[in-house]
């Protein structure tokens, strides 16, 4: 078995998604982009990369809860915020942004969400951490870092600032 | 002295004769050893043995002369106290008219399991026991079941309309103990006067329970606040005491003798008392729930809790215990009703009301006399001997020689908590399951027969 | 400014006979009656309502979160408004809607309410929302339903009707904040009333300043001061100082029982004119269950005034009973049968 990647500091992460992503869009990948975090790490996320593209339009912030499939087992989510998506989404070009990449669930969720809200352009995922373990078609456009963890680690994202990640065993936890 | 309405000895079908004996040959005997004999009435509490015969005491102590060797015998665990069967002034069986709740068997044999060996039924029975033939079908029935007596209240009015009168005293010469218009209201004032002074010219007792309709109308719990937290229709107190105020300003003018069955409010005792005061002929009952139960345990809507008169405030509950303690309220009685389950399963105020509470009555009130509220003696003259006055029944409700032998033998010591699958009763609607009893009945005699033994 | 009216004590009575609305995990599984809920729940409930209401604000107003649930409107007493924001409300839920209306049909025949019950069952329902004519109909549901099936009540008789005071909570709470510093009025036929009694219990548990009622005696059930208000008779006494004016609709067949001479009479003495309006707090915000008789209980140029919010309370009222279905249906089933 492979010894699991170290992983990179929040920072450091956020740096490289950055770096990758103003090399996206000076090849032209998307035009006037629209930034939208998905609730709540990847709003987090989503601000650093909004501050550092200088879009002019306010953030963009997702809450997937009532789009999530396992409501049957897990049941409603005490609510903290609601979706805010001020700006019309059609036609445009939406970053999406998480904080890790799992299963996909969450990012399948989130674009049903954003596709109540209008029909986008184009759709581009950004993410702090892709690990493995996908279980949908979806990958990430651009990464701060790829992954390969143990069957019982997570990743867990705290923040806002300073934003920090660590990996965690849910078999300690 | 009114004849004895009946005499369950004589006519008495063999094939349902209690426990397959055959009347006059096997066990019209019967020595009931080692009992402690408690019947205050007649100021006796010994530990002798009880000789019946030809369903008569015939001796206290020592046997009759001609006493036979082969006589039954009933031995009586060491502690147990033998007393006098208890009368329940107001009870309905059903029958005739709704054999789907219950029967006059099943409900003779859920009144001997209580102790009660006289079941007192008001005429609201189907049809109405208006006529003297409806009071022979009941009396045959009872016989038939072969547990314990049933006697009728005869229809003060024809179907109890309240519109024509019936025919009282023909009613009381086929054997009717009283006459009443259970709870349906007189068409008008006018009338129910006429009816009282005609029930007085034949010195009838009368029972009517006051209730006034418009009042009454959709109400279904007590107009309290716990009626008001869950939005049910009130009933007030004013149903009550304005027509009973009514009643009386009419017993004053006609000299009726009236029984009101069943006060459920501090109010409606003060009127009682006061008219107790002013020399009227008038008497007073309680159920046995109302000593109990109060509005709060409407609070959960259990439909079991569900009655009429509905279960008032924690005061009245406390006058109503005082008055029956004082002896001011005169008797207690089950009002018993027993339903089929479907009865009560809808919601609150759709239910149809009533306990069933024959396997209640004697346990509920001995508990009364456990926590001290009422003394043994006033217990026994509230369940027994004022019952027996009311309803002229001069034959049975002592423990003395030549009485009919209605007698209950209960353990003082028993500890038993009611379980509704238990009941002898075809309904098994009380909201007392679940709750705590000492005082068992173990064995009930009726007539000079053990109609009853429980088994264990 | 602070407020010294300290309320009455609400008496407890017997063991909380409301824990049926609980799974054994202590979730939300059935809303009956606000009793029991207790402050946590009802905040729980208004803030989950928070993020619904901006849904519906979206162009597409729907979320999949009960996609492939069935909702069954049982409606025993006709009422066409109620019906529908329930059913809006599920629908944006994604959840599949059966209306039944059987103010007129079986029940009134001699099926027996279980009947129908079990019937409806066997069509593998989740959830009933129901509406019945008689006090404790859907705490009897709730006692018999089978262990998957949710029941929220949409008002039984006079007893209660969680989702309107939950939504008037909403509505308060968007206009007000903190209910603590807060004097709300309730006026109108408290005796009759299932929105009242909800009301109150809603207010208390969200601990406000100052509760009353303000009615004629006829239209004031017995004892009401127990269940944590105080009862005025005069509006100008009773609207004074006042931030929230809660109208109730007054029924017709109240004159003909004998409750109150006219109409005419009422509307002099208790009608919401904008005369009386200004008795109130000038911020008052004014709320009526609807829909509201103009000219009975209140005056037109007030219901349709600034300080109304009638028609917000119409358009919360779709969001909260979208709270209140996916709270009750996330109720954990798996451990439940």
């Amino acid at each position: 078995m492979t010894p699991p990647d170290p992983l990179l500091p929040a920072n450091e992460a956020i740096d490289r998604l950055e770096t990758e992503i103003r090399a996206a869009q000076r090849r032209g990948e998307f035009v006037d982009p629209l930034i939208v975090g998905i609730h709540t790490g990847g709003v987090w996320v989503a601000d650093a990369l909004h501050r550092a593209l200088g879009c002019s339009e306010p953030l963009g912030r997702l809450n997937i809860t009532f789009y999530r499939d396992d409501f049957h087992t897990l049941g409603l989510h005490p609510q903290v915020s609601p979706s805010d998506l001020s700006v019309d989404v059609d036609g445009r070009d939406i970053i999406l942004v998480d904080d890790v990449l799992f299963t996909g669930r969450t990012v399948r969720a989130a674009m049903n969400e954003l596709f109540d809200y209008g029909r986008p352009r184009r759709i581009r995922l950004a993410v702090l951490y892709q690990r493995d373990g996908g279980e949908l078609p979806i990958c990430a456009d651009w990464a701060g870092q790829r992954v390969t963890l143990g069957p019982d680690e997570q990743i867990h994202v705290d923040g806002p600032a300073p934003m920090t990640a660590h990996r965690v065993s849910s078999k300690e936890s | 002295m009114k004849d004895a309405p009946e005499n369950l000895g004589l006519d008495y079908d063999p094939v349902r004769h209690p426990e397959g004996c055959r009347p006059g040959i096997d066990c019209d005997h019967w020595v009931i050893r080692g009992a402690r004999l408690r019947d205050p009435s007649v100021g006796l509490d010994t530990t002798r043995d009880l000789f019946l015969a030809n369903g008569r005491i015939v001796g206290i102590g020592e046997a009759p002369d001609d006493w036979p060797i082969d006589a039954a015998e009933h031995i009586c665990t060491e502690g147990h106290w033998l007393i006098p069967g208890v009368i329940d002034g107001w009870a309905r069986l059903r029958e005739p008219g709704l054999e789907h709740k219950a029967t006059i068997a099943t409900e003779s044999a859920a009144a001997v399991a209580g102790g009660i060996t006289t079941l007192v039924i008001p005429p609201d029975t189907a049809p109405v026991l208006d006529t003297v033939a409806v009071a022979r079908y009941i009396k045959r029935r009872a016989q038939l079941a072969g547990r314990t007596r049933v006697v009728a209240i005869g229809a003060m009015t024809q179907r109890l309309a309240g519109e024509l009168l019936a025919e009282m005293a023909a009613l009381d010469a086929g054997g009717c103990v009283a006459i009443s218009n259970a709870h349906y209201p007189f068409h008008d004032l006018r009338l129910m006067r006429r009816a009282l002074e005609y029930a007085a010219t034949f010195d009838l007792q009368v029972l009517l329970q006051p209730i006034d309709p418009s009042l009454a109308s959709r109400g279904c719990a007590h107009d309290g606040a716990v009626a008001t937290r869950l939005g049910l229709p009130g009933l007030p107190v004013s149903a009550e005491t304005a027509p009973l105020a009514q009643l009386i300003a009419m017993i004053n003018e006609t000299g009726a003798r009236v029984h009101v069955p069943m006060l459920s409010s501090a109010a409606a005792l003060k009127l009682i008392e006061r008219a107790k005061a002013d020399g009227l002929p008038i008497t007073a009952g309680v159920s046995a729930h109302q000593l109990w139960l109060t509005e709060m345990d409407t609070d959960a809507l259990d439909p079991n809790a569900h009655v009429i008169p509905p279960l008032r405030s924690m005061r009245d509950r406390d006058a109503l215990r005082r008055g029956l303690a004082e002896g001011l309220i005169d008797t207690v009685v089950s009002d018993h009703q027993p339903h089929e389950p479907d009865a009560k399963l809808a919601p609150f105020p759709e239910t149809e009301p009533g306990i069933s509470g024959l396997e209640t009555l004697l346990p509920l009130i001995m508990k009364l006399v456990e926590e001290k509220v009422m003394t043994f003696e006033r217990a026994l003259d509230a369940l027994i001997t004022r019952p027996a006055a009311l309803f002229g029944l001069e034959d049975t409700g002592s423990i003395t020689v030549g009485q009919r032998a209605d007698l209950a033998l209960i353990d003082p010591d028993s500890m038993w908590s009611l379980d509704t699958t238990g009941m002898a009763s075809a309904g098994t609607n009380t909201p007392f399951a679940g709750w705590d009893f000492t005082h068992r009945v173990e064995a009930t005699w009726v007539n000079g027969r053990r109609v009853f033994r429980r088994e264990d | 400014m602070a407020v010294h009216f300290v309320r009455p004590k609400i008496p407890k009575f017997a063991p909380d006979p409301w824990a049926i609305q609980f799974d054994k995990n202590g979730h939300l599984r059935h809303l009956l009656t606000i009793e029991g809920l207790g402050p946590q729940w009802v905040t729980r409930i208004l803030d989950t309502a928070e993020g619904f209401v901006s849904v519906t604000d979206r162009e597409i107003k729907k979320v999949p979160l009960l996609r492939g649930r069935t909702v069954v409107n049982l409606f025993f007493e006709s009422s066409t408004r109620t019906r529908t924001t329930f059913e809006l409300a599920a629908k944006r839920l994604s959840a599949d809607v059966l209306n039944l209306n059987l103010a007129t049909s079986a029940t009134k025949k001699g099926e027996s309410l279980l009947d129908t019950l079990r019937n409806i069952e066997a069509m593998q329902a989740d959830m009933f929302v129901v509406r019945h004519e008689q006090s404790g109909a859907a705490h009897f549901i709730a006692r018999h339903v089978a262990p998957h099936v949710s029941v929220v009540n949409a008002g039984d008789g006079w007893h209660s009707h969680p989702t309107q005071a939950l939504l008037d909570a909403f509505t308060i709470r968007r206009h007000k904040g903190d209910f603590s510093p807060l004097r709300v009025a309730i006026v109108g036929d408290i005796r009759h009333s299932r929105v009242a009694r909800s009301q109150m219990h809603v207010l208390n548990s969200l601990n406000v300043g100052e509760l009353r009622v303000i009615a004629p005696r006829t239209l004031i059930p017995t004892d009401v001061e127990k269940l944590g208000v105080r009862v005025f008779h005069d509006m100008r006494e009773g609207l004074r100082d006042v931030d929230v004016i809660i109208m109730l609709r007054l029924q017709r067949e109240r004159m003909e029982s004998g409750l109150l001479p006219s109409e005419e009479e009422f509307y002099r003495l208790y009608g919401l004119t904008e005369e009386k309006l200004a008795w109130a707090k000038h911020d008052a915000i004014v709320m009526h269950p609807g829909p509201a008789n103009r000219g009975v209980e209140i005056e037109s140029s007030v219901a349709d005034g600034p300080q109304s919010v009638i028609l917000e309370q119409v358009s919360n009222g779709i969001g909260v009973r979208m709270a209140v279905m996916s709270l009750c249906m996330s109720a954990n089933r798996g451990d439940q049968a």
